[in-house]
């Protein structure tokens, strides 16, 4: 901004000022010029919910800070040593040098636990910022086109986390993580025919060999996160590329943004809330114990703890195979072990459940549109309700995951709760579907009468004659702009059955599929039509309100 | 020496050297056996049982059956020893209320420590177990607590948790917290394997192994034990950390963002 309008003064004699001549440098060999001019004045929409991929990317920041200064100090090595740091209750103990130097970083480096349990919030706020921000961009159905692809980076970020943050939860090759990596062992070995050969691959031998550290040390660091930082910046770029999308309002259109540019105000903004997320993670690390590594202890095969979870975004595949009952088929002196084959395939499918969506509803409507407007979740019922379903089924699957907490806090039998998860993992979804489907109407329902009969007051007026009527307000310009900027779909018309000649037309399957989902979606009683213009009319135009 | 065997054959000669002997063996006795002391225990030893008996009577028999041969509301007790009894009445656990709960649980004691100790004489001479352990036996002073660690890993965490907090069993069923448990109950209860605990008599684990377990659980969860780390979140691992970093974590963050986003730059009217 300097630049442009140092050239509207006139010309000064001598040398440019310093700041000049390196932003002409700069812009002479990287062309950074045009490039900000395009894109500082970028217009971003305010809204909390917006923000939710900021926090992300920024606790990702944190993470990959942080976990440079645990690499300074940790080895990634499986030789046997024994302890003699300062953590009494270990002395004397073998153990890998994987966890002498994770207790090292823990209680002799400087500052090395507060470091330690940074990362690891930031890890878990990070995964959990990427389902909530998922969740928002689901909802408001900000994935139609064009971001479909963006949807499936977002996805992919989320899923490799998931990974990243497995390998790092079981680098300190503790009792905790031990088990863990045990249990993702038994899941490669009930693979048929090639299970076993996978796991001594993975392993260097039999589990749990000398190695696995070393390997999940460099998925760790190097490759997943290479994929993530890769993945970011196409996500972000496209962000830059396809615009914001915003709420519907008054002067929001299909083809415009309506918020703050870039620089100055987003840029302060963001950076400010880059600061905010770090503090409150690193308040969150400095009060709050994370994995006490030291009480857990170093892992040894023949040990085992009760409570051994994997962190809280793998928790639904550990309710996967606590739920599953054990079945397993004999034959010609092989196993198959079902009870973890079967969670082993379920696992891949509930992520891809909700990520193949988008393209499903974009195949039943077949709007093959832009859209920039973001959806308000009620007004796409059968959307939020599969979302809810989703949502659920994956809660469930966590209710299953920790089901020996919620027996030993709640009073309950472990087995009652198996046995709820079991059924539930059926019913709730479809249940939570039925329900989410039904408030959605309702509240489309509600819009419609505030738009046709205005807001409930709360007065009561009493009329001459004695009656009590509650005095409706009517809603302003804007307010009814918003509840009903949405436009309805209707729903897919297969044609006629017969055609001109009176011959049967052959309609084939999956058109008859759709025009039934399509029913589902946008039929007679799967939305509530919204308010005309002449109902409008006919309401406000005199006659009373009810 | 002639007037005595004179009256070797008198009638009642066999009933004088009958009382000599007796006199004798009684003398002998006296005079080397520890006869006081002795004497005295076992009043005291017989008292103890007779009281403890009426304890039992009271509170134990309507479950146990007399004589501690056992019902079909409470199992025998002839040969679990004063250990047990130690445990399961010190900690409240007996006598309990109903049968028909999944576990019976820890509560008030109502017996005081005397009366403890008669129950366990009592229950004790119906046939021998093992015996209530000495300080020496479970005090954690001196022991290993490295050691201990290893080997409550290897034998109790599978059901106690990593640090003693317990975790859930079969059929609502469950480990207790070991978190304030009097050493000597830890100790009686490896020796003795409460309810669905297994035993780990001396065989299997020395007095020196229970020892050096109980010198573990004071270091990672006694009254002294830092957390290094900040709040301890229960000691359950992920399950805790996960909420905690969803609700106080990411619940901060939307807060804080849903305040940033809220002050938005006000256009400048032109």
């Amino acid at each position: 901004m300097s630049t442009a309008s140092a050239s509207n003064e006139p010309r000064r004699r001598g040398k440019a000022p310093a700041g000049e001549r390196v932003a002409d440098w700069a812009d002479g060999r990287l062309g950074i010029y045009s490039l900000a001019k395009a894109n500082m004045r970028k217009i971003f929409p305010d809204h909390w919910s917006f923000m939710l991929g900021e926090v992300c990317m920024y606790s990702f920041i944190i993470i990959i800070l942080t976990g440079v200064y645990l690499t300074l100090f940790f080895h990634p090595s499986m030789n046997e040593v024994q302890y003699h740091g300062s953590y009494v209750p270990l002395q004397g103990q073998m153990m890998s040098e994987a966890f002498n130097s994770t207790l090292h970083i823990s209680f002799e480096v400087r500052g090395g636990l507060l470091i330690r349990q940074i990362h690891h919030w930031a890890a878990l706020i990070f995964l959990a910022g990427m389902f909530v921000h998922m969740m928002r961009v689901f909802f408001t159905g900000a994935f139609r086109k064009p971001r479909e692809v963006n949807w499936l980076f977002g996805f992919l970020l989320f899923v490799l986390g998931m990974f990243t943050g497995f390998t790092g939860y079981s680098l300190p090759d503790d009792l905790l993580s031990g088990t863990g990596v045990r249990f993702m062992e038994g899941a490669i070995l009930s693979v048929p025919i090639v299970g076993t050969y996978l796991s001594f691959f993975l392993f260097g031998g039999e589990f749990p060999g000398g190695d696995f550290v070393a390997r999940f040390y460099s998925i760790h660091i190097l490759l997943l996160p290479g994929i993530m930082l890769g993945l970011m910046v196409a996500h972000l770029i496209l962000v830059f590329y396809h615009k914001h999308t915003q709420y519907a309002g008054p002067g929001k259109t299909n083809n415009n943004v309506v918020g703050m540019p870039l620089l100055p105000v987003y840029m302060a903004k963001a950076g400010g809330f880059f600061f905010l997320v770090f503090g409150v993670i690193a308040v969150v690390a400095a009060i709050a114990q994370i994995n006490p590594i030291w009480a857990i202890g170093p892992y040894r095969p023949d040990q085992v703890s009760t409570g051994a979870q994997p962190d809280w975004y793998m928790g639904f595949s550990e309710g996967l195979i606590r739920v599953m009952p054990g079945w397993e088929i004999n034959f010609w002196g092989h196993t198959l072990v079902l009870g973890v084959f079967i969670p082993l395939m379920i696992f891949p499918l509930v992520l891809v459940a909700i990520a193949v969506y988008p393209f499903i509803e974009s195949w039943v409507t077949g709007d093959k549109r832009e859209h920039h407007i973001l959806d308000r979740p009620r007004n796409a019922p059968t959307r939020t309700a599969f979302g809810v379903a989703w949502m659920t089924w994956y809660f469930v699957l966590l209710i299953g995951g920790g089901n020996d907490l919620f027996a030993t806090h709640f009073s309950l039998s472990i087995n009652a709760i198996t046995w709820f998860v079991r059924i539930a993992f059926f019913v709730a979804p479809v249940l939570a579907f039925i329900i989410t489907k039904r408030i959605c109407l309702g509240l489309q329902r509600r819009d419609k009468e505030k738009v046709l009969h205005g807001r409930e007051s709360g007065i009561i007026k009493r009329l001459p004659h004695g009656e009590f009527i509650e005095v409706h307000e009517p809603l302003s310009q804007e307010q009814l702009h918003t509840l009903t900027a949405h436009e309805q779909y209707s729903p897919l018309e297969l044609g006629p059955t017969v055609d001109e000649n009176g011959v049967e037309r052959k309609i084939k399957a999956p058109q008859k599929l759709r025009a039934k989902l399509s029913k589902a979606y946008y039929g007679e009683h799967n939305q509530v039509p919204k308010p005309t213009v002449e109902e409008y009319k006919e309401i406000t135009s005199g006659h009373g309100h009810h | 020496m002639k007037k005595l065997s004179e009256r070797r054959r008198h009638p009642l000669a066999a009933i004088v050297v009958l009382l000599f002997a007796l006199a004798a063996t009684g003398g002998l006795y006296t005079a080397f056996a520890p006869a006081d002391k002795a004497q005295a225990d076992s009043t005291a030893q017989s008292l103890a049982i007779e009281e403890g008996k009426k304890l039992y009577e009271v509170g134990c028999a309507s479950c146990h059956g007399t004589g501690g041969k056992g019902s079909s509301d409470g199992p025998s007790l002839v040969g679990v020893g004063a250990a047990a009894v130690d445990f399961q009445v010190g900690t409240g656990r007996m006598p309990a209320s109903t049968s028909q709960q999944a576990q019976v649980e820890k509560k008030k004691n109502i017996y005081s420590q005397a009366q403890i100790d008669q129950l366990a004489a009592y229950i004790a001479s119906l046939g021998a177990g093992p015996a209530k352990p000495t300080k020496d036996e479970y005090s954690p002073e001196g022991a290993d607590a490295a050691k201990g660690g290893e080997l409550f890993r290897t034998n109790c965490s599978q059901c106690h948790n990593f640090t003693g907090k317990g975790g859930a069993l079969t059929d609502g069923k469950f480990a207790p917290s070991l978190e304030g448990v009097d050493p000597k109950h830890i100790y009686e209860a490896m020796q003795t394997g409460p309810q669905n605990m297994p035993s780990f008599p001396d065989t299997t684990l020395t007095s020196q192994n229970k020892q050096d377990i109980i010198a573990y659980l004071k270091a990672v969860d006694g009254d002294e034990t830092t957390n290094p780390g900040g709040l301890e979140l229960g000691g359950l691992g992920p399950v805790s950390e996960g909420l905690f970093a969803w609700i106080f974590g990411l619940g901060a963050l939307i807060a804080v963002a849903v305040w940033v986003a809220a002050r938005t730059a006000k256009a400048k009217k032109s």
